[in-house]
């Protein structure tokens, strides 16, 4: 079971979007660019004023995996080995999420396939993105 | 005197500055090694701060240089494997008062500060300039080199060391809560190790090249074969074991393509050198080994791995860099001591070199070619971590003992050892030294 999630100022507005199943990445408005993981200002021109937090499709695609065997997480050890997948966003390939890849076979993962975004529910009951692999990718 | 981190302007981390300014005018002289352990005993001898100034009593001894002389003092105060006092649990007194303490009581144990170093090494009357080169000691080689050639510091110690304690690596601490931080669980809530990111951008490369695991096998085999010729390192000291290709490939994974052999194991450990001016070096004990030129690569992931993309692309900017900085192309090199812990970064760095016309995507089948140090194509001669523990820096005390021609049973024979680079560690974040046998080459 993946730790609970207790929310900081910098990211509560995405597990609050998580709780409502809703997947919002920080944005940039100035540079109409994504940014993930969230960060106090634009990593590219620098602005705190021009975050905003903007909701995604729900799309993706498998960039590439890994099997843990070995997790330093305590609560995630009695799952090994399990997948964990790195998810390149439709919006922007460039924006990556990882993923447990729920309802796939350890170590049989197809990367580059598509996926979409599912939920996953944290030992303290927040919900968490994850995602599934789209059956007829 | 206040310690400072280094500012950013001492690290050439663009391309087109040209050959490093004082390009030879700055030679390693001597080297000090402390005692290598798994973890700390929590004895006052084995401390890091112990062995850290048996470290620089050793450079200063190997160097002959009297410790009135040094006036020059590079570290990171930085010690940590990944282990912390544990919260709650009691300071070790007699340890702390064994020696001349600071403000903070754990220096010397769990960090390490100039001010500790100074307090605890009276001979050392001269010292006018501190400056920290945070994380490796590949950033303090690189501040100290550019201290002394722009005038800080004439005669410099340059020390690195780390601290490891009781415990499973990051199992403790925030890992083994029930709950974490909004902004940790960001990264850390999927349970990926250390090793993770490398293994998808291994995993990556083989994809791209058509390579698989099993072809790391005679890196592998040949940097603990090395690493087991280097008396001041872990294995030779505590558990002389090679490892053969047949152990690598039956290895358990901790985050499969990365293996328990793919991850280099934590200790403690402790290392120093004495830099000098090319003019004084003339005059000690032991052969100079001339700083040709340095660089530093700052690159910025996207999102949370960087890319195979990213990774090629910095390390061939840092190979660049390099080589521009230290007025010569890679056809110069004798030999290379790239990072390699992770192991699986070192194909990136040595094909970022280009290290013997290497391309993207060459670096798996040139090792199955004769590595060697008998070889006309040594690689990772220091055997570096996989062959002596976590250090980061024994591919730096390698490239000077091999161009003084004291590496021992480790000495490279299939090359002249004329120019050597180390460097390391992340590909995307790193800083790379190029060393020669002479200052004008």
């Amino acid at each position: 079971m993946k730790q609970g999630v207790n929310p900081d100022d910098l990211t509560r507005p995405f597990w609050e979007a998580a709780n409502e199943e809703r997947l919002v990445i920080q944005n940039c408005v100035a540079c109409d660019r994504l940014q993930h993981p969230p960060a106090e200002t634009c990593s590219k021109c620098g602005s705190d004023a021009s975050l905003e937090w903007k909701e995604m499709s729900g799309r993706g695609r498998i960039y590439h995996y890994g099997v843990v065997h070995d997790c330093p997480i305590r609560l995630l050890q009695e799952d090994q080995p399990f997948n964990c997948a790195v998810i390149n966003l439709d919006e922007d390939p460039g924006i990556q999420m990882y993923s447990h890849l729920p309802g796939t076979p350890v170590d049989e993962v197809p990367v580059g396939a598509a996926v979409e975004l599912v939920f996953d529910t944290a030992a303290n009951g927040q919900k968490v993105p994850e995602w599934r692999v789209v059956a007829d990718s | 005197m206040a310690t400072e981190n280094a500012p950013q302007s001492m690290y050439r981390a663009r391309e087109g500055l040209g050959v490093w300014e004082h390009r030879g005018q700055v030679a390693a002289v001597g080297i000090g090694h402390g005692p290598t352990s798994r973890r700390w005993d929590g004895k006052p001898d084995t401390s890091v701060g112990a062995i850290s100034l048996l470290a620089l009593r050793k450079a200063i001894e190997d160097a002959g240089v009297n410790p009135d002389d040094i006036d020059g003092l590079v570290m990171d105060e930085l010690t940590t494997t990944g282990a912390f006092w544990p919260s709650g649990q009691e300071l070790p007194w007699d340890v702390i008062n064994a020696y001349n303490r600071t403000d903070a009581p754990l220096d010397g144990i769990t960090q390490l500060s100039a001010e500790w170093i100074l307090k605890n090494m009276p001979e050392l009357t001269g010292v006018q300039f501190t400056m920290y080169g945070r994380v490796c000691m590949s950033n303090a080689i690189v501040v100290a080199a550019q201290a002394i050639g722009e005038g800080r510091a004439h005669t410099c110690l340059v020390l690195k060391a780390w601290h490891n304690l009781p415990g499973r690596y990051y199992q403790t601490g925030p890992n083994a809560d029930d709950a974490i931080p909004g902004t940790n669980a960001m990264r850390s809530l999927w349970g990926a190790p250390a090793c993770y990111g490398t293994a998808i951008q291994f995993a990556q490369y083989c994809r791209k090249y058509g390579k698989n695991h099993d072809m790391m096998a005679p890196f592998i085999s040949n940097s603990r074969r090395n690493g087991l010729r280097f008396p001041e390192g872990y294995w030779a000291q505590h558990r002389p074991e090679e490892i053969t290709p047949e152990d690598y490939m039956a290895a358990r994974w901790i985050a499969k393509p990365a293996n328990l052999f793919d991850n280099d194991i934590p200790i403690m450990c402790s290392a120093a050198y004495l830099f000098t001016t090319a003019e004084r070096a003339r005059h000690l004990k032991q052969k100079p080994v001339y700083i040709l030129g340095h660089a530093s690569s700052r690159g910025q992931a996207r999102s949370f791995i960087p890319t195979l993309d990213e990774v090629e692309a910095e390390c061939a900017s840092s190979g660049r860099k390099l080589m521009e900085a230290a007025g010569i192309t890679v056809d110069d090199v004798s030999f290379e001591n790239l990072y390699d812990g992770f192991p699986q970064f070192h194909q990136f760095h040595m094909e970022g070199l280009r290290y013997r016309g290497m391309q993207p995507g060459d670096a798996l089948d040139f090792y199955q070619t004769d590595i060697s140090i008998s070889g006309p194509n040594p690689v990772s001669p220091s055997g570096g971590n996989i062959g002596s523990g976590r250090s980061r820096f024994w591919m730096h005390t390698d490239c000077i003992q091999q161009i003084q021609r004291r590496a021992g049973e480790r000495q490279v024979t299939g090359v002249e050892p004329v120019i050597g680079v180390s460097g390391g560690p992340m590909p995307t974040g790193g800083n790379f030294t190029c060393w020669s046998a002479t200052p004008d080459y």
